[in-house]
């Protein structure tokens, strides 16, 4: 059971299942596993990599791809990718067609006002796990500001050129 | 969720609609993006199917975007529309990352990509927060919501506890604390 193969498929499979709440809610298990215990990303190559996931379209956590990547080159590339999304996803086959069987059951909305904070938690811990190594100085902290003001107040406009604009400024003044 | 008959979408249809999808929702806005072009633009699924199959994404592990869309997909075409809608889901977003990473493993210790990476970490710091704000607005006023806010994050950020301990230790709290009839039920909610 010691082949990295079976390490990079188990490691993602386990956070799959963990994942309520969504990928920034398990991203200080992810961190933890991935840098911490695992050694497969520096705590700054782990940064750069959710960095770069947040250029892409589509799910946020696409990002699991490039960390099998350093692991295995492509095919652990594609470990992680499936131990990611495939025990969720066949979680959520199933579960959707079981969640009808409780229509109407007042349990639902509980289970959903129970978690709705426990989720926003999680994404508030997830923040945090990568602000610890994202943010350095002054000009990281003005870049962060910079983008939450900018994505609060100004509205329709793709997020992704916020980070790229991130970017650029790091270009400009973190060397 | 209501038996509501279902148009019967072609396969192709389906995937060439996630792909679109795929390849434009961006930073964490998924929703909005499913609710357009499947409630609004193709009429695939009504406003309640929508909210119901979002409903089931939040309560169960996994993304959003892969969650509805294998939900929705699966409601359209059955198991085989599920595979076909998460293919289409997450094909363009991992080209795009797939090539990006393989470009930053060449070029790691380059200063310029570094200076770059820290802006677009930092970037990225401010967008999650924007995010956790956007969605946790509704949870702020409640003193109930905010105590299991600040359990949470003491819990994972400052005693570094393993999520699996915190989602069944506060969870079934959580669950409690709303329990049917007991609940301190806002005005205006579903």
């Amino acid at each position: 059971m010691n082949s990295p193969g079976l390490n990079v498929l188990g490691v993602f499979a386990t956070l799959s299942v963990l994942a309520i709440g969504g990928g920034a809610a398990v991203l200080p298990e992810m961190k933890a596993m991935v840098v911490d215990s695992h050694h497969w990303l520096t705590d700054d190559q782990f940064r750069d990599i959710y960095g770069l996931g947040q250029v892409a379209p589509g799910p946020n956590m696409l990002m699991v791809l490039v960390i099998g990547y350093h692991v295995l080159g492509y095919p652990g590339a594609l470990l992680a990718f499936a131990g990611f999304f495939v025990p969720a996803g066949l979680i959520s086959l199933a579960g959707s067609r079981l969640w009808d069987h409780f229509e109407g059951s007042p349990w639902r909305l509980s289970l959903q006002r129970g978690m709705a904070p426990l989720v926003v938690g999680l994404m508030a811990a997830g923040t945090i796990s990568i602000a610890r190594t994202a943010i350095t100085g002054a000009g990281t902290v003005a870049i962060a500001v910079a983008v939450f003001l900018g994505l609060i107040f100004v509205k329709r406009i793709n997020p992704a050129l916020f980070v790229l604009a991130g970017g650029l400024a790091g270009l400009a003044a973190l060397r | 969720m209501s038996a509501a008959p279902s148009p019967r979408v072609a396969l192709w249809d389906l995937f060439a609609a996630f792909l679109l999808i795929g390849a434009t929702s961006f930073g964490g806005g998924v929703v909005a993006y499913l609710r357009n072009a499947l409630v609004l633009n193709r009429g695939w699924i009504d406003e309640e199917q929508f909210l119901s199959a979002l409903e089931i994404s939040q309560a169960l592990p996994g993304l959003n975007a892969t969650n509805m869309s294998i939900i929705v997909g699966d409601r359209l075409r059955g198991p085989l529309g599920a595979l076909v809608a998460f293919i289409g889901m997450t094909l363009p977003g991992s080209i795009l990352v797939m090539s990006l990473g393989v470009a930053y493993a060449a070029n790691a210790s380059n200063t310029l990509v570094n200076a770059t990476l820290m802006g677009v970490g930092a970037a990225s710091v401010g967008l999650l927060s924007a995010v956790t704000a956007q969605i946790g607005r509704k949870q702020f006023g409640r003193w109930i919501d905010v105590a299991i806010i600040v359990i949470t994050v003491v819990m994972v950020s400052v005693l570094h506890l393993p999520l699996l301990l915190v989602l069944l230790t506060v969870g079934p709290v959580a669950v409690f604390l709303y329990r049917p009839t007991a609940a301190p039920a806002p005005e205006g909610e579903r």
